[in-house]
């Protein structure tokens, strides 16, 4: 009974907004563009910040990223003379993380070697990567075909590779690669996988694969490579030293992420006289691009409210005419005998539907926006569930608030009065 | 509706006691009602009279529970409405009181059967109910193929009829007409009075304001107004008037 009279209702206000088509459209376009702005505005911020919180999080959220840097002071000396600087992260300094600092679930060494990479007449820029089996658990790519490097490659010293998927076609095209043998500088070596790679950047950092990666056993490329490296740059010659030149931590729990980064900065601080190293934490820029995404929904809210308010008071001023205007028609029905309550219910339905209808309208033109700048301008959107169910329940709420006042104005008619209105 | 009150005799529906309304305009005090006592029968057919300034709408207004006293009593059927609060007035005006108006007071975008169907929605009945109960009065008026016009589309005699077909939609137990023929030409105005006349023959109380004494002739007892009191009552003879208290079906 009850429901099947607020439908009476409904209907009814949709009826009374019918008698004026024009009106009723022109009071819901307010509503429309508030919030078709608040929807699509939504979709540009979230499909903005989206991108950049996908790529942090594939550096992974429990880890820390320890980058070896070359010093400001040997920056300004090499090009000068003939000197070889000796920086970056050592043995010693990987094996101690993982002993001194209990939260410190896994190390992963890492030490890049560039060198050009031969298969029969194909050749190709690699960059190969001297590092140990846990690199696989930290940097969780698909297996293409074949295995990753195993710890009785380490153990065996063994002159093994993993490619990655880009670098495997660049070399062989389509053929079977598994057990061939790559030629690394003057070093051969045998393929036994392929894994997928993400490449690219994150922020500030270099997510830890790329696409032209070769990975071998840390102590191969000691033996093979060793830790100096010359290189030619535009005349000057430079020679360096570097041990490893990142180191990837594991953190047990994602909370204890902060207090690890402070204990390996002081442990580091010790041990090494210049700062040749820089470390990265993917949570906190996780939680920086977080923090701007926040604040850039804040601004964007607020616009939109702005608009919505505009829309709200439209309604409203359209309202409180339409109580005027009808002020015979409200004298009547309260003569007949319909309460206040019930005079305030049909207004008040009647600037909920419109500002319904408003809303709903508004969500398809705020789906269509994003849909359009995605195609035209190619940026990404992204329209979330509650980016459509918030704007529908504000709308929803903007007739209510806005329709009070005109409904209480209504009721408030004197029907003696009333029924003499002309 | 069981009689509490000893002194009221049982065919009484209607009974102000030293009504007093007195309106504030400006500074100035307007005394609309100055202490009226009257009380008026089951059935019968009253019309209050007066010009303008008299206290005819206001006291129109009282006893159709639009208005509250600012002094004295009021009893409708036995129950004293002057202490009722705004919603227990619109209560009672749904379920036991009918207007008409000088002005049909139609609802102009409404459909003649919705207009019919007005108080009914406010009682509650449902629509396959109520439809049914505006087609019996539409048809009772005379009305029958006007059910899905809209007021404007009407002559001011249809409109009217319209008007009364709705005052009695609730079967109310009193019809209080304001001005019924105000707008009407004289043989429409007849046709009205007529109508009116054949309810109160059915059993119906009815309460009329008016200034004219042709249509005034058409009750059976007049109640003339001035400056707030009444001036004097003049009654047709007990026989003229004398009703039937059955109760036709439909009404």
């Amino acid at each position: 009974m009850k429901r099947t009279r607020l439908v009476r209702n409904v209907f009814l206000g949709i009826e009374n907004l019918l008698l004026h088509k024009l009106r009723s459209f022109l009071t819901m376009l307010g509503v429309v563009f508030g919030v078709g702005s608040v929807v699509a505005m939504l979709a540009v911020g979230e499909g903005a910040s989206k991108e950049a919180l996908e790529q942090i999080r594939k550096l992974g959220s429990n880890n820390i990223i320890i980058t070896a840097v070359k010093p400001v002071e040997d920056e300004a000396a090499g090009t000068t003379r003939s000197f070889m600087s000796i920086y970056g992260l050592t043995y010693e300094d990987y094996l101690r993380l993982a002993e001194t600092i209990n939260t410190v679930k896994k190390t992963v060494p890492v030490k890049i070697i560039r060198k050009e990479g031969r298969l029969r007449e194909r050749g190709l820029e690699l960059r190969v990567v001297g590092t140990t089996p846990a690199w696989f658990d930290l940097v969780q790519r698909t297996i293409v075909a074949g295995r990753v490097l195993l710890f009785s490659d380490e153990e065996d010293q063994a002159p093994v590779t993993v490619l990655t998927e880009y670098g495997a076609r660049r070399l062989l095209a389509t053929e079977n690669t598994i057990g061939q043998t790559l030629r690394i500088g003057s070093d051969t070596f045998k393929i036994v996988g392929i894994v997928k790679s993400e490449g690219g950047e994150a922020g500030n950092i270099q997510i830890p694969d790329q696409q032209v990666d070769a990975y071998i056993p840390i102590d191969v490329a000691r033996v093979y490579y060793g830790d100096i490296s010359f290189r030619r740059t535009a005349g000057s010659f430079e020679r360096e030293m570097v041990e490893l030149h990142q180191v990837i931590v594991q953190v047990d729990h994602t909370e204890n992420v902060e207090g690890t980064a402070k204990a390996i900065e002081e442990m580091l601080k010790r041990f090494h006289k210049k700062t040749d190293y820089i470390i990265n934490i993917p949570l906190a820029l996780l939680k920086q691009a977080e923090a701007t995404k926040r604040t850039f929904n804040i601004v964007l809210g607020s616009i939109a409210c702005i608009s919505l308010l505009v829309g709200g008071i439209g309604i409203m001023n359209i309202m409180l005419a339409s109580v005027t205007e009808r002020t015979r028609e409200i004298g009547i029905r309260r003569a007949i005998g319909a309460k206040r309550k019930q005079i305030i219910t049909q207004f008040l339905i009647e600037t909920v539907v419109l500002s319904t209808i408003g809303g709903i309208v508004g969500i398809g033109l705020g789906i269509l926006i994003p849909i359009l700048i995605t195609y035209f301008a190619g940026m990404p959107t992204v329209i979330t569930p509650w980016s459509i169910v918030l704007p529908l329940f504000i709308s929803a709420s903007i007739g209510v608030i806005f329709g009070l006042y005109p409904a209480a104005r209504a009721a408030e008619v004197d029907p003696i009065v009333a029924l003499r209105h002309e | 509706m069981g009689n509490p009150i000893s002194s009221v005799s049982h065919s009484e529906i209607v009974r102000l006691e030293n009504a007093h309304k007195i309106y504030q305009m400006g500074n100035q005090e307007v005394r609309a009602l100055a202490g009226v006592t009257i009380s008026f029968e089951r059935g019968s057919f009253w019309a209050i009279m007066g010009p303008s300034g008299s206290g005819k709408s206001t006291m129109m207004n009282i006893l159709g529970c639009l208005d509250r006293l600012t002094k004295g009593s009021y009893f409708l059927e036995g129950d004293d409405v002057s202490t009722l609060d705004d919603d227990a007035l619109s209560e009672f005006r749904l379920r036991h009181l009918g207007f008409i108006f000088q002005s049909f007071n139609l609802i102009p975008q409404l459909t003649v059967q919705r207009n019919i169907e007005l108080p009914l929605y406010y009682l509650g009945w449902d629509a396959a109910q109520s439809a049914e109960r505006a087609r019996e009065l539409a048809s009772r008026v005379g009305l029958e193929a006007r059910l899905g016009h809209r007021p404007p589309e009407l002559s001011g005699g249809q409109m009217q009829r319209v008007a009364i077909a709705r005052a009695l939609a609730n079967d109310p137990q009193i019809l209080f007409a304001d001005e019924p023929t105000g707008n009407l030409d004289t043989a429409t105005g007849e046709q009205i009075m007529e109508v009116l006349s054949e309810l109160n023959h059915q059993g119906k109380t009815i309460i009329m304001v008016t200034h004219e004494s042709h249509i005034a002739a058409h009750a059976h007892s007049r109640l003339h107004m001035k400056d707030g009191v009444i001036e004097r009552i003049d009654r047709d003879s007990y026989e003229t008037h004398k009703v039937s208290s059955k109760r036709l079906p439909g009404y």
